[in-house]
């Protein structure tokens, strides 16, 4: 047990040390979301009329972190993917190593990652007017659950980049899976202007649940949500939580034995 | 003791795919080198990744170091060290952080990654290059780390897939030299190549494979012997062939093969160098000057063509071997 604890951190320690190597890609994956904070505040921000105390960002800045999180889907998927290519993902699996020690590595190491991104977009949210009102015990849990969302998205990413075995398939893939997923949300417009059955989907959609939940978190009125009055959207951390749990129930054992199946 | 066994092993890729190994079998002996010799798609990866417990075979058995390779993958896990046909490493890490990495999912501790890190480095010449990234070094230098890192832990058995494929003549020198090292460490190595040459040159045994199949099983010269004996070939003026045939015959008494094209005489003897000799005084005497004399023994090229009927594929211009393989196609 001790020794599958140490062997998965060796994995994520080697993406730490990658992020050291080449600081670039770690420099890259925190500009894009924090244009992102600056293009949406100043651009939809003054068309979007959202009736909430402080303005638009404070709806905005729990939508970009939910879609920002969901995007480590993609890192984890590119990242294995490039392993299977250059044929490091065989190399592991010749070593005595615990089976899921570099799947659980991998996707620690990119949670870590995300905590990174996830300061650094604070700062630039608060910059731009971004104020969170709930305390610091709750601002807190609301990044958790920003962290924990992104690690249960991880394992769909393991999954992909252990399939299609080829970087620039599973970048492909992933762009045309998340952005839609967050683009019909509640994220960064209101759901009323949705055909009825898009509301529904919206209201399920997990990146719905998950940025309402964090408006609540940050203590924002969710004024974006609920059109439908779908139960998610009226219990969204109860259910958020529910997604996380089944993402990881489902994913990380298949992931687990696809690792071990997998031939390149 | 055997150290590798594989019996009739059996892989086919994808669903009624190509049969990637059609009842292959193979045995190491312990601290012996086996060479695995074939073309191109003749099955080596495939043989590798199923004793190296990547791959599963669709029937057949193995075992390496005495351990079933179906039945208890992770005991052999802890034995072997492979080095695939490409080097396996993380190109934006640095020589020394792949090292101490595998040192460390070799369960080393912390210190003792980082001394045999060095060790590593200092044995193959790496040293000045541990703090550059992967991505810098040249193709020999991905080589020696990718075969370092198979070594962190001394293994029982070694596979190396294609260890010199790719490298410069002085980068397989060098590897050669490395690989001899290892072999005289004790260690079980099988190997495989596409160089005749270097199975000869490293093999204690050679199985020479094509199709999915060992179709032949011995040492170099065994399999030499396979194809035939030795032959004394002179090459003369074309206007003195006849009479330096005239004296081959006398010596050996065999009626030599003539190729009136290069104007070559071969035939085959058993004392060879009695009678390079004895050809030699009677063609003095004669007043024929040979312009090439020897004793040829087949290489290992014209035991590849005789087995199977066609000629080895060779990366172009890198050895002997396989320009005489293209000129007789
Ligand atoms: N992943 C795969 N999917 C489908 N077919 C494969 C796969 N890997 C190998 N093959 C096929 O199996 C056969 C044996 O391949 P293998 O890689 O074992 O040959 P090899 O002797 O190592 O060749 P080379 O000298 O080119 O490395 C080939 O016909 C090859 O096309
Ligand atoms: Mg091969």
């Amino acid at each position: 047990m001790l020794q599958s604890v140490s062997d998965f951190l060796v994995i994520t320690k080697r993406q730490l040390l990658q992020m050291i190597r080449i600081p670039e890609v770690l420099i890259f994956a925190t500009i894009q979301p924090a244009m992102f904070v600056l293009l949406f505040r100043y651009v939809f921000g003054g068309a979007i009329d959202s009736g909430v105390e402080g303005g638009y960002v404070q709806l905005l800045m729990p939508g970009i972190f939910v879609q920002t999180v969901a995007f480590t889907l993609a890192a984890t998927a590119v990242g294995l993917a490039a392993d299977m290519q250059k044929g490091l993902i065989d190399r592991f699996r010749s070593l005595p190593i615990s089976r899921s020690a570099v799947v659980i590595g991998r996707t620690v190491g990119d949670t870590l990652q995300n905590v990174v991104t996830l300061i650094v977009m604070g700062l630039v949210g608060f910059l731009v007017g971004w104020r969170p009102s709930s305390g610091p015990i709750k601002i807190f849990l609301g990044f958790l659950f920003l962290l924990a969302f992104g690690y249960s998205m991880s394992w769909i990413g393991v999954i992909i980049g252990l399939s299609v075995r080829e970087e620039r398939v599973a970048q492909n893939l992933v762009f045309m899976t998340v952005f839609p997923l967050t683009f019909l949300s509640n994220a960064f417009a209101p759901t009323t202007g949705m055909p009825k059955i898009l509301q529904y989907f919206a209201e399920w959609n997990p990146v719905s649940t998950m940025v309402a939940a964090c408006r609540e978190l940050f203590g924002t009125e969710n004024v974006f949500g609920a059109t439908a009055n779908s139960w998610p959207s009226q219990n969204p951390i109860l259910m958020s939580l529910i997604y996380m749990f089944l993402l990881v129930a489902i994913f990380a054992p298949i992931s687990v034995r696809k690792y071990v199946r997998v031939s390149k | 003791m055997k150290s590798i066994v594989a019996q009739e092993l059996v892989k086919s890729y994808g669903k009624g795919g190509v049969k990637a190994l059609d009842g292959l079998s193979l045995d190491v002996e312990e601290g012996t080198v086996l060479g695995l010799l074939g073309p191109n798609g003749s099955g080596k990866t495939t043989t590798v990744r199923v004793l190296a417990t990547l791959l599963t075979p669709d029937s057949g058995s193995a075992t390496v170091a005495g351990i079933d390779v179906l039945k208890h993958p992770d005991e052999v896990r802890k034995v072997i060290g492979l080095s695939g046909q490409y080097a396996a490493l993380d190109e934006t890490l640095t020589g020394w952080d792949n090292l101490t990495m595998f040192g460390r999912l070799y369960h080393l501790n912390s210190s003792g990654a980082k001394k045999r890190a060095e060790e590593l480095l200092e044995q193959f010449s790496l040293t000045d290059a541990a703090r550059r990234p992967i991505r810098t070094y040249s193709g020999g230098m991905r080589r020696r780390l990718d075969l370092a890192a198979s070594l962190i832990v001394k293994p029982k058995v070694l596979f190396l897939d294609e260890p010199t494929t790719g490298l410069d003549p002085r980068g397989r020198m060098e590897m050669w030299g490395v690989i001899d090292e290892l072999v005289k460490g004790g260690v079980t190595l099988l190997l495989t190549t596409q160089y005749l040459e270097e199975a000869d040159q490293l093999a204690d045994s050679i199985a020479v494979i094509d199709s999915g199949k060992v179709i032949a099983r011995g040492s170099a010269d065994e399999l030499k012997n396979q194809v035939g004996g030795e032959r004394l070939e002179i090459t003369v003026e074309a206007n003195q062939i006849a009479d330096a045939t005239r004296l081959v015959e006398q010596v050996t008494g065999v009626k030599p093969s003539v190729d009136h094209g290069i104007r070559k005489i071969s035939a085959p003897v058993s004392n060879g160098s009695a009678s390079l000799i004895q050809v030699l005084r009677l063609l003095d005497e004669a007043k024929i000057h040979p312009l090439d004399i020897g004793l040829k023994r087949p290489s290992l090229d014209d035991v590849f063509i005789s087995l199977t009927g066609h000629v080895a594929e060779v990366v172009v211009g890198l050895e002997v071997g396989g320009k005489n393989a293209a000129k007789r196609k």
